[in-house]
């Protein structure tokens, strides 16, 4: 994925904006989890993996006993998508659990703008191989709408009401060498930000 | 890519993608679930005109584990064997609407004429032909080649992305009748290795001087000047060799004197070298037995290893996107 660095659009959400939403999701999980013993933060490749350690960093202050290295890992989805055969060849990722596994345990799935929820579901058949968690739950940091699954995130960022023909592009400092941003392109009449 | 037909076809660029990718496919072969759903609904046929076990049960294994149908289909006992031409068969293939068709034929060439004669319109992967080329046993040994001498040596993540720049290589033996041969100078040229191939003088092809690599035609002097990393043993292919071993060498003795891999000729490779064989082994021939089941020996990985890549393979040649009719968006 070659991303242009300086991208033209409307910034939706600055790193400050970013760096809080993650703080917030990092709050819920450990609300919904009741701690952080047993959660597992998977990203899916490429700035999902980003985020899960980004996360894995803020529930670390929150719950000092839990540890990010050994609970956070990376998730590639490639060889478990239905929508092979409609793009050229796709090169496959890396797939990396933390050492116990992730069997009874509760996954987090992570990823930066859930869409169709067709990766989310890719990433559900490719979790089913892998082990079988006690729970799954799903981070993200933008949700623009236009599911074509039954398929809902249980910590949002951001929720962004955008229409099909806009394009929506998280930046990380880490993967893209820019300030931290959540950028829409594409908008046919700019009417700020988002509601 | 649409066929895998030649080492030679291939870019660096390309020969590094489907090293990665038998990385990745090789360690979910680590796992308790081993199928992946990649391929479900394709349809791969296994075209043997030629015996064969480990290639075959691993084209085979590795379309299973991407969850295609597999069907197989060998010279023998088939209306091959009543006469029916590459052609008739290649268009009942066709009929039968196959996604990929895995071929071996003793004519060298076969694969080539069926990717593009127009019989067929799926992909085509050479598994052997004549005296030719087979690429996957290439990529498999240059595989094995950057997970040990890359990889394992300092390099991350068992030498992915790397290609094989300043490693050396000797390949030992039967070059004339080899296919393996063919297949490894090529592809270890364009991953950046230097090959040393070592034969006696009759079984050195002719033209061998246009290949990118060095010839010798003694054994010891090889290994004490060449100081390969790796050393691939070559198969003896009798059944090539009329008669017997019919005029190539005066007698298998004298062939496993000057040309065999024995404990001595081991104990003088460097500490890290690794010895390769594209199987199957002829014992006390090319290779003894000390040799072969020595901890240098990678020879039951290149196995393990075959699996990885031909998965690589059937899953860079079919997932994308193709020119099948009704599969737009």
């Amino acid at each position: 994925m070659p991303a242009d660095p300086t991208p033209d659009g409307t910034t939706v959400l600055g790193a400050s904006d970013v760096s809080r939403a993650l703080t917030r999701i990092a709050h819920e999980i450990v609300e919904r989890a009741k701690g952080a013993d047993d959660v597992v933060l998977l990203g899916i490749p490429t700035r999902g993996v980003t985020l899960a350690h980004r996360l894995a960093e803020r529930l670390a202050g929150i719950e000092p006993a839990f540890d990010p290295a050994a609970s956070t890992g990376e998730l590639d989805v490639t060889m478990y998508r239905d929508d092979l055969r409609r793009q050229p060849t796709r090169a496959v990722g890396v797939t990396r659990l933390p050492q116990a596994g992730i069997e009874g345990r509760t996954v987090v799935l992570v990823d930066d703008v859930l869409y169709s929820g067709r990766t989310i579901r890719a990433a559900l058949d490719a979790l089913g191989d892998l082990g079988r968690p006690r729970a799954v739950r799903l981070a993200c940091l933008v949700d623009r709408g236009h599911r074509e699954l039954p398929i809902r995130p249980d910590f949002v960022g951001k929720n962004l009401p955008t229409s099909t023909s806009e394009r929506v592009r998280v930046l990380l400092s880490e993967v893209d060498g820019v300030e931290d941003a959540v950028v829409i392109s594409g908008r046919e009449h700019g009417e700020g930000g988002a509601r | 890519m649409k066929h895998l037909l030649s080492t030679a076809d291939l870019s660096k660029d390309e020969a590094v993608l489907l090293l990665d990718t038998a990385a990745q496919m090789a360690a979910t072969q680590s796992r308790e679930i081993k199928k992946l759903p990649t391929l479900r609904g394709r349809t791969v046929v296994n075209l043997f005109f030629e015996d064969s076990t480990r290639t075959r049960i691993s084209f085979e294994t590795a379309a299973k584990r991407l969850s295609a149908d597999v069907i197989n289909f060998s010279a023998k006992g088939s209306s091959v064997s009543k006469g029916e031409s590459l052609k008739d068969t290649a268009l009942t293939l066709h009929a039968m609407g196959a996604d990929a068709v895995v071929v071996r034929h003793w004519a060298s060439g076969a694969p080539y004429q069926l990717a593009h004669a127009g019989w067929l319109d799926a992909g085509v992967l050479n598994a052997g032909d004549g005296t030719h080329q087979h690429p996957t046993q290439a990529l498999l040994d240059a595989y094995t080649i950057r997970r040990h001498l890359v990889g394992l040596r300092g390099g991350a993540g068992e030498g992915v992305g790397a290609d094989l720049a300043g490693l050396k290589v000797a390949i030992v033996g039967d070059v004339l009748h080899s296919r393996v041969a063919r297949a490894n100078v090529a592809l270890l040229h364009t991953l950046g290795a230097e090959v040393t191939l070592v034969a006696p003088p009759t079984l050195v092809p002719v033209g061998v001087e246009t290949w990118p690599c060095a010839v010798s035609y003694h054994l010891d002097q090889t290994l004490a000047e060449f100081q390969p990393d790796a050393v691939m043993m070559l198969r003896v292919q009798r059944e090539r060799m009329s008669g017997g071993a019919g005029g190539f060498f005066p007698s298998p003795l004298e062939y496993t004197r000057y040309y065999g891999l024995d404990a001595r000729r081991l104990a003088r490779l460097a500490d890290h070298a690794i010895v390769l064989h594209p199987g199957p082994m002829n014992r006390g021939l090319e290779i003894s037995a000390e040799a072969a089941d020595s901890d240098r020996a990678v020879i039951v990985e290149q196995v393990a290893n075959g699996v990885a890549v031909r998965m690589a393979a059937l899953y860079l040649l079919m997932a994308g996107e193709d020119s099948a009719e009704g599969n737009d968006l």
